[in-house]
C-alpha cells in the first residue's frame, strides 16, 4: 500500500447546495427541534389567551339594545337585550327547527341574545336570527338590575315606592333608586352579619352544648347539677337568640319597605323588592371610566364573594379559599413524611434488592390514576379511620358523622399520598447529589451520622425537597377526581376556617376551583350564564397554581443560593 | 515485575522493624496493620511509630495505599462497607480499633484535611465553629475566641477578619484549604492528617500551606500524604515510602532523599518509576 499523498489535500465543499449537504449540516434538526418548542409555546399561550379573553370579557358591562324582532308573517315583538356572539347556521337546519326562513338564502347569522327577565320569559338566553333584529337603538334610560334570585332584570325604571306608595317617578326615579338602594344594601349587610355571624355563633354554641350534654349522658356523668348548668347556659343562649331574632325581624321589615317598578320589553311592569336587588346600572349611559370601575368591581365580587344562583352568579371565594387551604395542608403533610422516607431509603437502608424493589414501587405509585387514590381515601381514611375516630372521640354527635365523612383533612391527606412519590424521588436525588466530601468533612470533625445528616446533608438538600414540593403542588392543585370522593362539595355552607374555636375545622367539607369548573360547566341548569364563568374560574385556578408555585420557586431559589454546592 | 515485588515483600517481612534513627516521643504506633477491600488486600502488615510534634510524610506511587493508611488513623475507612482491618493503631496506648472506642471522640483527637478544600456552604465563622458546636460549646465568647485563635493558627485571620459572616464559598481555593485546616485545629486535635492538601492548589497557595504545616508541628503531630516529592522533602521530618500496600522504607527525610536504604526507594525518588 502506498503512503497517502499529502500534497493533494481536498477540503472543498462537496455538492454545495444539495439536499444531502443541507441534511448533513444539521439545519433540519435545528428547525425540527425549534419547531417543537414553538408549537408548545403557541399552545400554552393560546390556552391562556383563550380562557383569559372568554373569562374576563364576561365582567364588562355590555350595552343593552332596544329593538324589534321581526319574524316574517308575524307582528314585530319588542326586544330589550344584550347581544352575544353570532354563528353561521344553514337555512335547512333553521327550517327544520320550524323557523320560517327563506330557503333560497343558504346561510343565516344566528345570534345569542341575553333577554334576562327569567321570571317573564322562562330563560335568560335565546337564539335569534341577526337579520331580523331591526330598529336597534341604545337608549340611556335602560337599566339592568342584578337580583338575588331570577337573574338580571332589563327594563326602564318607572317608579320607586316606600311601603307601596310611589315616592319618585319619571326623571327623579333613577336618583331615588340609587339612594334607596344604598339604604337597602346597608340593611342587607346588617341582616347578613346577624344571620351568619351572630346567630351562627349562637347556633354553634347551642350545638356544642347539646354535644356536651350527650357526652355526659354517654359516660353516665350527667348529674342534676350539671344538667342545671347546661340548662342555664342553654336558656342564656336562647335568650340571646330571641333578641337577635327580634332585631332581625325589625331589619327585615325595614328592608322590605322599598320596592321599584320596572317596565320590561313586553310593556308589562314588574315590581321588585329593593332587598332583592344586588346592583342596578344603566350600561348605555356609562362613560368609559364608569365602565372600568364597574368592571373591576365585578371582578372583585367574583374573587371575594360567595356564589349565588346555583353557582352561576356571585363569586367563588369559598372555592379559592378551599383550594389554597387544601394545597397548604397537603404540603404540610407530604413534605416531612416524604423527606423522612427518602432519608431512610438513601441514608440508612442497605442498598440491596429490597430497597431497590421499594424504590421501584414508589416510582410506580406516581403513575396510579388519581381516582384510585380517591377510592382508597374514601375506603381507608374516611370510612375506616374516620369512622373509628368518630366512635372514639365524637360518639356524642353520632349518627351524624364528624370525621367519618369527606372533609378537607381527608382530601389533603389523600392528595398527600398521591404526591408522596414525587417528593420522595426528588428528595432522594437531592440527597444523592450532596458531595461525599461534605459528609466526610463533617464526620472527620467528630460528628455522628445523625449530626451530619441534620446539620449538613439536610440543609444542603433542601432545594431538592422544594423541587419535590413544587411538583407536588402542581399536581395536587389541579386534581379533581379523587376530591369528589373525599370531601369536595358543590356548595359548602361554611368555610373550613372561621372565628369559632378551634378556628381550623378539618372535618368540614369544602369547595374547590377544579370541581367548581366541572360543576358550573356541566351540572348547571343555566348553561349560557355559566359558560363565561367556566373560563373565568379556569383562569383563576391557573393563577392560583402559578402563584403557589412561584412562592415555592422563590423559596427554593433562596435556599439554592444559600446552599450552593461546591463546584470545582 | 510481579516476582520482583514478591521478593521485596519477603525482604520487608524479614527486615527489622523500621523506626526513626533517633526516636523521640512516640505519638502513634501502627502495629501489623492489614487492610482489605473485600478480598483485595490494600495494606500488608504495616508497622511504624510516629513521633510527636513532627511532620511525617507518606510518599509512593498512586494506589500504593498511602491514603488508605492515612484514613485508618481516624477510622474514615469505616464509611466503606467492604473494608476490614487487622492489627492495631495505638494512640496513647489505646487501640483505636477496640470495640469501646467512640469514633466521634477519636475523630476529635485526630483531625483531617482532604485533598480538595471542602468548606461547608455556611459562613467562614460557622465553618470554624462547626466542630466546637458539635462538642457542645454554646458560649458566644468562647466560640468567638476559638474561631479567632484557629484562624490565626491557620494564617488566615488577617485575610478574613472583616468578613467572618460571609459565605466560605466566596474564598479562593488556597484560602478555603487554610479555612479547612483552621476548622480542623479549632477542636484542638492531637494529630492532624493531611491528605494531599495541596494537590488542588496553585503554587502560591501551596507555599502558604507548606509554611503553615511547618508552624503546625509545634502543636500537633502532622501526617501528610503527598504525590509531590519535593514537598515531602521540604515539609517533613520523617518520610515513609510505600509501594503496593507495603511500607518499604521509613526514616528521617534527609536520609530517605540523600541515602535511601532500599533500591526501590532510590528508584522512586530518582524518578525511575512511579
Amino acid at each position: 500500500m502506498n503512503a497517502p499523498d499529502t500534497t493533494a489535500v481536498d477540503i472543498n465543499r462537496r455538492g454545495a447546495g444539495s439536499f444531502a449537504e443541507w441534511y448533513a449540516s444539521g439545519a433540519p434538526w435545528v428547525w425540527f427541534t425549534g419547531g417543537a418548542v414553538a408549537i408548545s409555546a403557541i399552545l400554552v399561550i393560546g390556552l391562556l389567551l383563550l380562557i383569559a379573553v372568554r373569562g374576563l370579557g364576561h365582567f364588562w358591562p355590555a350595552p343593552v339594545v332596544v329593538a324589534q324582532y321581526v319574524e316574517p308573517g308575524q307582528a314585530p315583538t319588542p326586544l330589550i337585550a344584550q347581544l352575544g356572539y353570532t354563528e353561521t347556521v344553514s337555512s335547512a337546519r333553521l327550517e327544520s327547527a320550524g323557523i320560517p326562513v327563506d330557503t333560497t338564502q343558504d346561510f343565516y347569522d344566528r345570534r345569542l341574545v341575553k333577554v334576562a327577565n327569567r321570571d317573564v320569559y322562562g330563560s335568560d338566553f335565546t337564539y335569534l336570527l341577526d337579520a331580523w333584529i331591526v330598529e336597534r337603538s341604545f337608549p340611556e334610560d335602560i337599566s339592568v338590575f342584578e337580583r338575588l334570585e331570577w337573574g338580571d332584570l332589563f327594563g326602564t325604571l318607572v317608579s320607586v315606592s316606600e311601603s307601596g306608595v310611589v315616592v319618585a317617578d319619571g326623571a327623579e326615579a333613577w336618583s331615588a333608586f340609587q339612594e334607596h338602594h344604598a339604604r337597602a344594601r346597608k340593611l342587607y349587610d346588617e341582616i347578613k352579619h346577624i344571620q351568619n355571624g351572630e346567630i351562627g355563633k349562637v347556633n354553634y354554641a347551642l350545638e356544642q352544648l347539646r354535644l356536651q350534654q350527650r357526652r355526659y349522658e354517654l359516660n353516665d356523668e350527667l348529674t342534676p347539677e350539671l344538667q342545671g348548668t347546661l340548662e342555664a347556659k342553654r336558656a342564656e343562649l336562647n335568650a340571646r337568640y330571641a333578641t337577635l331574632n327580634a332585631e332581625l325581624v325589625e331589619l327585615q321589615e325595614a328592608i322590605e319597605r322599598d320596592s321599584i317598578t320596572v317596565r320590561v320589553q313586553t310593556g308589562a311592569t314588574v315590581n321588585v323588592q329593593l332587598a332583592e336587588v344586588v346592583r342596578g346600572y344603566q350600561p348605555n349611559a356609562m362613560g368609559l371610566g364608569e365602565k372600568i370601575g364597574f368592571y373591576f368591581a365585578k371582578i372583585w365580587e367574583f374573587v371575594s364573594d360567595e356564589p349565588r344562583e346555583a353557582n352561576t352568579e356571585g363569586g367563588i371565594f369559598p372555592a379559592i379559599f378551599g383550594t389554597v387551604l387544601m394545597v397548604l395542608l397537603m404540603s404540610v403533610l407530604v413534605t416531612p413524611f416524604g423527606v423522612v422516607a427518602a432519608l431512610y431509603m438513601r441514608e440508612y437502608a442497605k442498598q440491596g434488592a429490597i430497597t431497590r424493589t421499594i424504590r421501584i414501587a414508589v416510582n410506580n405509585l406516581a403513575g396510579v390514576p388519581s381516582i384510585v387514590y380517591g377510592v382508597f381515601g374514601l375506603g381507608f381514611f374516611v370510612y375506616a379511620i374516620g369512622g373509628s375516630i368518630d366512635d372514639l372521640f365524637y360518639a356524642e354527635s353520632l349518627p351524624a358523622p364528624t370525621f367519618g365523612t369527606g372533609g378537607i383533612f381527608w382530601a389533603s391527606l389523600t392528595l398527600a399520598i398521591l404526591t408522596l412519590p414525587v417528593v420522595i424521588v426528588a428528595t432522594e436525588e437531592g440527597l444523592a447529589r450532596i458531595p461525599r466530601s461534605m459528609r466526610e468533612a463533617s464526620l472527620a470533625l467528630g460528628a455522628t451520622k445523625a449530626e451530619t445528616l441534620w446539620k449538613v446533608v439536610l440543609p444542603m438538600s433542601s432545594p431538592a425537597m422544594m423541587t419535590g414540593l413544587i411538583l407536588a403542588i402542581a399536581r395536587a392543585a389541579g386534581e379533581v377526581a379523587p376530591l369528589m370522593l373525599v370531601g369536595v362539595v358543590k356548595l359548602a355552607p361554611s368555610l373550613p376556617m372561621d372565628g369559632n374555636f378551634p378556628f381550623l375545622h378539618l372535618d368540614r367539607k369544602f369547595m374547590h376551583l377544579g370541581f367548581h369548573i366541572y360543576d358550573v360547566g356541566f351540572q348547571s341548569p343555566n348553561v349560557e350564564a355559566a359558560r363565561p364563568l367556566v373560563y373565568a374560574t379556569a383562569l383563576l385556578l391557573v393563577l392560583v397554581i402559578v402563584l403557589l408555585n412561584l412562592a415555592a420557586v422563590r423559596i427554593r431559589n433562596r435556599l439554592r443560593e444559600r446552599y450552593r454546592a461546591l463546584e470545582h | 515485575m510481579r516476582e520482583k515485588h514478591n521478593e521485596d515483600l519477603a525482604e520487608s517481612l524479614t527486615a527489622p522493624r523500621p523506626a526513626p534513627a533517633e526516636p523521640g516521643e512516640v505519638a502513634v504506633e501502627v502495629d501489623g496493620l492489614n487492610l482489605y477491600y473485600g478480598d483485595k488486600q490494600a495494606l500488608n502488615s504495616v508497622t511504624l511509630d510516629i513521633e510527636r510534634n513532627k511532620v511525617t510524610a507518606f510518599i509512593g506511587p498512586s494506589g500504593c495505599g498511602k491514603s488508605t493508611l492515612l484514613r485508618c488513623f481516624n477510622r474514615m475507612n469505616d464509611l466503606i462497607d467492604t473494608v476490614r482491618t487487622e492489627g492495631e493503631i495505638r494512640l496513647g496506648n489505646k487501640n483505636i480499633f477496640d470495640k469501646d472506642v467512640d469514633v466521634a471522640r477519636l475523630r476529635r483527637q485526630v483531625g483531617m484535611v482532604f485533598q480538595k478544600p471542602n468548606p461547608f456552604p455556611k459562613s467562614i465563622y460557622e465553618n470554624v465553629a462547626y466542630g466546637l458546636r458539635l462538642a457542645g460549646e454554646r458560649k458566644k465568647s468562647v466560640l468567638d475566641d476559638t474561631v479567632e485563635w484557629a484562624l490565626k493558627g491557620a494564617a488566615l485571620w488577617g485575610e478574613v477578619k472583616d468578613r467572618l459572616h460571609e459565605s466560605a464559598l466566596g474564598m479562593s481555593g488556597g484560602q478555603q484549604q487554610r479555612l479547612v485546616i483552621a476548622r480542623a485545629i479549632a477542636v484542638q486535635p492531637k494529630v492532624l492528617l493531611l491528605d494531599e492538601p495541596c494537590s488542588a492548589l496553585d503554587p502560591i497557595s501551596t507555599l502558604k500551606v507548606e509554611e503553615l504545616i511547618d508552624q503546625l508541628k509545634a502543636d500537633y503531630t502532622v501526617l501528610i500524604v503527598t504525590h509531590n516529592m519535593q514537598q515531602a522533602a521540604r515539609v517533613s521530618d520523617y518520610t515513609a515510602f510505600m509501594y503496593l500496600g507495603d511500607l518499604i522504607e521509613y526514616d528521617e527525610t534527609d536520609t530517605i532523599f540523600t541515602n535511601p536504604g532500599k533500591k526501590q526507594t532510590e528508584d522512586y525518588i530518582t524518578g525511575r518509576y512511579g
